[in-house]
């Protein structure tokens, strides 16, 4: 009987090496949707970092722009939003930004963008930055490390990136993320 | 042979067969094994000379310069990863796609107060090699969407992109 | 195409998904019952799905040449001014697509067991149609829920967007086929195997008729592989020709467990033993070539030549794996410990080689799957990035390879059941002798230990393979003992003994590329770069307009002491309306080695000009592929052998045994 229940333990490895190996993939893969895994990442750097030296023009028609030195005197969290007039998903993320905007102080770039095609975008139903700035070159966003569109940056007094978001943030994402380090700070 | 001594013939090839395996495994391990470290990670920590390592980052506009040597090419850039820039030097063809601004792959040896020694780049938007990337990229940036197929070049990125938001603007 | 629109075509999909469910119950249920009828229509059912299927495809590839690009993948993938041929191919270019190839293959295996298992026992047969039927569905719905190639869009663009210029490639075009043939296939023994843990019993009979199955199915992957190698080697242009990609790792795992599939299925058959192991490999391989597509389309692991990825098909995939997968070893966990043990062997025995074959094809099996697996599980665990690369895989699978070669010359002549091994090595007197020389020879030749191990354990296998038949047909005897044998030899002999001779064809291809020379240089016109005893000169290089693009082409020149032995003509294509350059390679074969030229970017104007070239002289490379074919080739012929086809009936004295369930 001893060698049956040997036999039986030794034939149930296949399938217990096959459901560690699914739960793993299936953790990547949550991982993966939600952003917090990505294996074609490049950067790996912490969040815990100074943001770069920068001064960018603001988009015309809708008040100066902003550098480096105006973030890092903010005296609130301030919520960096990369985005382009061209991006689809910006557009969709423009409803959430609305409400977020609420709550959090959201300073926009937008990205290798057209001056008026940006004016249009942001003030098409209203903006939710309260500063706006173009980054016409791209230089800016790579020296952040945007890999593209939307992306959000949050910055703590002082200057420093507390949080990066690589894809479009919805009102659940930033309550989860960025609400709590926000709130740590105030 | 009884069965039992088969069996047990068995189970000690299997195991003396799977322990060298895991032998070589771990003994590759410890020396094959290829870290990905950005320009900051490797300034910080400078990983052991005869260690390859993956460096990715962006290439740093302006930085790219090509002299020779003999018959060799040589091409020396800097990466960066937006907080530090480290330099790199390459003997070989660059990937059809390299640009500078862009995003790149190169593996080799660092040694620290010399240029970091890549004996292969690959460019990230470099569609004969890894697409996936660009794609994965491109996709969250809306300037392109996989149901319409492969991902457009980097050039016509602009346009393109354009193009269809307008169209939708119309609509 | 009045009856091939896109509609007829998503309707006959769903009609087909449909009929592989109701062949995925009816049987099984029809089975468990006794029901005569229900088991009859396993097979009907198995035609109708595959006939739907293909009308299906028919209808896509009717949309691609029909230009209609209101179909989302038409649009996508073709365009107006695309050649036929890749307007067809192209339909299996693109996720969708080759989601719908790969269901339409496995109701290709369905109808064909159904049409030549017509020897199978009616309830067997009934049981293995139904899990590919099971199987089917899974894949159809996948289809239709989460990748549907007739998806339209509107409004329709007015022509398409093209495609990759570098996929317009014949090699590429017909690669995917025959890469998922392979996959495909062994569903046939998953299904066998799954149906014999339900029946619960597994004997030689069993054994004869997996076989065929694994071994097409093997000579596909074999194909494919060889394939996939060929296409990186000439078109990416970097001279390597297995780069340990995980899309190759994929393809190579299967193949692995398939081998040793195929191996271990002759124990089953001709001994009765290992059993309950050859069915674990039947599901591991379909399983393996399963999951490494998924790994794949997943974006879990990160791939040089893949599809666009998306996280949420990979969820249902995996899902889909876990029902499938996950399924068959829940029931070989609860069915296999009842099947009974095997025959006896002693260890020094074709049984016995037979099993070290097996160990050590899946020590290779578990090293690959580790190194692919390793970076994205430590990944997520550790947050480190890391990838395991070529050294990896060479210091890993060179030293469990070489054994498996040496072992591989003597397990052929060893007797079944007992053996012994000095006769054997007696017998292989000659084979040795060569290995010893290249051994010798090779030290001299060669650069490095490991090339030399390997070039003496391929010519070892090529030799002994070789004395082997030599044996079988009775040389030695005279020419009236070979003219007595030579028909009578079976073909499976000589199939089995090719495709060891392609083995070590294709080792000594890989020996012969590890000693390449290659020269990354940087040269105006009339320059000349000393390679060994080559001399290359760059002639000339001019400009020339093809269809869609402009081409740079370059005229080398390469000589021999003082003699031209060949001209090369490397060129460089800018499709600038892709913004898109791509490398045209250029090789001159003489089966003994390539030369191989590839065009970089060029600096300078006029005759200051100068260009980057990259030359290779690769030893034996065409090798690394012919090997390949060889095997294949090997494969085929003893599928032929009348005692495999597929469904051969079973021999009488176990037609008895064989019967209810």
């Amino acid at each position: 009987m001893t060698g049956l229940t040997r036999r039986r333990a030794l034939m149930t490895l296949p399938i217990a090496g096959a459901g560690l190996a699914g739960f793993g993939c299936w953790k990547m893969l949550s991982a993966m949707q939600d952003g917090s895994f990505d294996p074609r990442a490049i950067r790996l750097d912490k969040n815990e970092r100074p943001i770069p030296d920068f001064v960018l023009p603001g988009i015309p028609g809708l008040g100066d722009g902003f550098d480096t030195s105006m973030l890092r005197q903010a005296t609130q969290p301030v919520l960096i939003n990369f985005f382009a007039s061209w991006c689809i998903p910006c557009v969709a993320e423009m409803a959430a930004l609305r409400v977020i905007s609420q709550r959090i102080a959201l300073w926009g770039i937008a990205y290798k963008d057209k001056p008026d095609d940006a004016r249009r975008f942001v003030s098409r139903d209203g903006s939710p930055y309260r500063r706006t700035a173009l980054d016409q070159s791209g230089m800016t966003a790579i020296d952040w490390g945007v890999s593209g569109v939307p992306e959000s940056f949050l910055v703590l007094p002082g200057g420093q990136i507390a949080w990066h978001g690589t894809a479009a943030l919805d009102e659940t994402q930033f309550e989860q993320h960025v609400l709590p380090i926000a709130a740590g700070t105030r | 042979m009884t069965r039992k001594s088969r069996r047990l013939w068995l189970v000690l090839s299997c195991l003396a067969c799977f322990a060298v395996a895991s032998g070589l495994v771990l003994n590759a391990f410890s020396s094959s094994i290829v870290f990905f470290m950005a320009p900051s990670q490797i300034l910080r920590e400078p990983p052991a000379v005869d260690r390859v390592i993956r460096l990715g980052g962006m290439v740093v506009a302006g930085s790219l310069k090509r002299s020779l040597e003999g018959q060799t090419p040589i091409n020396q850039f800097d990466i960066t990863d937006g907080q530090a820039a480290i330099a790199v030097r390459y003997e070989g063809i660059l990937p059809d796609l390299f640009r500078e601004g862009q995003s790149v792959v190169a593996l080799g040896t660092y040694l620290k107060g010399s240029p970091f020694s890549a004996s292969e780049v690959l460019a990230k938007h470099d569609e004969t090699y890894m697409p996936k990337e660009v794609a994965d990229a491109l996709r969250k940036s809306g300037k392109w969407d996989p149901r319409f197929g492969k991902p457009p070049s980097a050039e016509s990125l602009d346009s393109m992109a354009r193009h269809d938001t307008d169209a939708q603007a119309h609509r | 195409m009045f009856f091939l629109g896109p509609e007829e075509g998503h309707y006959a999909l769903a009609f087909a998904c449909v009929l592989a469910l109701a062949q995925f119950i009816l049987p099984l249920w029809g089975a468990a019952r006794g029901i005569r009828l229900l088991l009859d229509m396993a097979s009907r059912l198995a035609f109708a799905q595959f006939i739907a299927l293909s009308y299906a495809f028919v209808s896509l590839i009717a949309c691609a040449v029909g230009d209609d690009f209101s179909v989302q993948n038409v649009a996508a993938n073709s365009a107006i001014s695309k050649p036929l041929l890749y307007k067809i191919t192209g339909v299996w270019g693109n996720h969708e697509g080759s989601v719908l190839l790969w269901a339409l293959i496995l109701s290709l295996c369905g109808g064909a067991v159904a049409l030549l298992g017509r020897g199978l026992p009616l309830i067997l047969k009934a049981r293995v149609l139904a899990i590919l039927g099971g199987v089917s569905t899974g894949f159809q719905l996948f289809c239709l829920l989460t990748s549907n190639p007739f998806a339209r869009i509107w409004p329709a663009p007015a022509d398409g967007q093209g495609m990759n210029p570098l996929l317009q490639d014949p090699g590429l075009a017909f690669h995917p086929p025959v890469l998922y043939t392979g996959y495909v296939g062994f569903a046939v023994p998953f299904a066998f195997a799954v149906a014999a843990l339900i029946e619960g019993r597994v004997d030689a009979a069993w054994g004869r008729w997996v076989r065929p199955w694994a071994v097409a199915a093997w000579c596909f992957l074999t194909c494919g592989i060889a394939m996939g190698s060929w296409w990186s080697y000439y078109v990416l242009g970097w001279g390597g020709y297995w780069f340990w990609d995980p899309v190759e790792n994929a393809s190579l795992i299967p193949w692995l467990t398939g081998t040793a599939l195929v191996h271990s299925a002759i124990v089953v058959e001709k001994r009765d033993a290992l059993r309950i192991w050859t069915v674990l490999l039947a599901i591991a391989s379909f399983s393996f070539s399963l999951s490494g597509t998924f790994l794949v389309r997943s974006g879990i692991l990160n791939s040089v030549h893949a599809f666009a990825n998306d996280p949420a098909r990979g969820v249902f995939i995996l899902g889909l794996l876990a029902i499938v997968i996950g399924g068959s070893l829940a029931l070989f966990a609860w069915r296999a410990p009842g099947l009974s043990a095997g025959g006896l062997f002693a260890p020094v025995s074709r049984e016995g080689g037979l099993v070290l074959n097996n160990i050590l094809l899946c020590a290779l099996c578990a090293v690959v799957v580790t190194g692919t697996m390793y970076p994205p599980f430590m990944q997520i665990l550790t947050g480190r990035t890391l990838s395991v690369g070529k050294p990896f895989f060479d210091a890993t699978t060179i030293p469990l390879a070489l054994p498996l070669l040496a072992a591989m010359g003597l397990g052929t002549l060893l007797p079944w059941k007992r053996g012994h091994l000095l006769p054997a090595l007696r017998r292989l007197r000659i084979a040795g002798v060569i290995a010893a020389i290249a051994l010798i020879g090779g030290s001299f030749l060669l650069e490095g230990i490991l090339p030399v191990l390997c070039a003496a354990a391929a010519l070892w296998v090529i030799a002994a393979s070789v004395v082997d038949l030599a044996s079988k047909l009775g040389l030695r005897g005279g020419l009236h003992v070979l003219r007595q044998r030579l028909p009578r030899l079976p073909r499976a002999v000589w199939g089995s003994t090719l495709a060891h001779i392609g083995i070590g064809v294709t080792v000594l291809g890989i020996t012969g590329m590890s000693q390449a020379q290659h020269n990354v240089v940087e040269i105006g016109l009339g320059e000349t770069i000393h390679q060994g005893a080559l001399d290359w000169t760059l002639l000339s290089v001019r400009q020339e307009a093809g269809p869609n693009y402009r081409a740079l082409i370059a005229d080398l020149s390469v000589s021999k002491h003082g003699r031209v032995v060949a001209t090369l003509h490397p060129s460089r294509r800018d499709f600038e309306s892709q913004h898109q350059v791509t490398t045209d390679v250029a090789i001159r074969t003489n089966l003994m080695r390539d030369l191989y030229a590839a065009l970089g970017e060029s600096h300078g104007q006029g005759s200051s000009a100068r260009y980057v070239l990259r030359l290779h002289n690769n030893p034996l490379a065409p090798w690394i592929w012919l090997g390949g074919v060889v095997m294949a080739l090997g494969g085929a012929l003893s599928l032929s052998d009348r005692r495999h086809r597929f469904g051969a009936p079973r021999k009488p004295s176990q037609a008895v045994a064989g019967e209810g369930s």
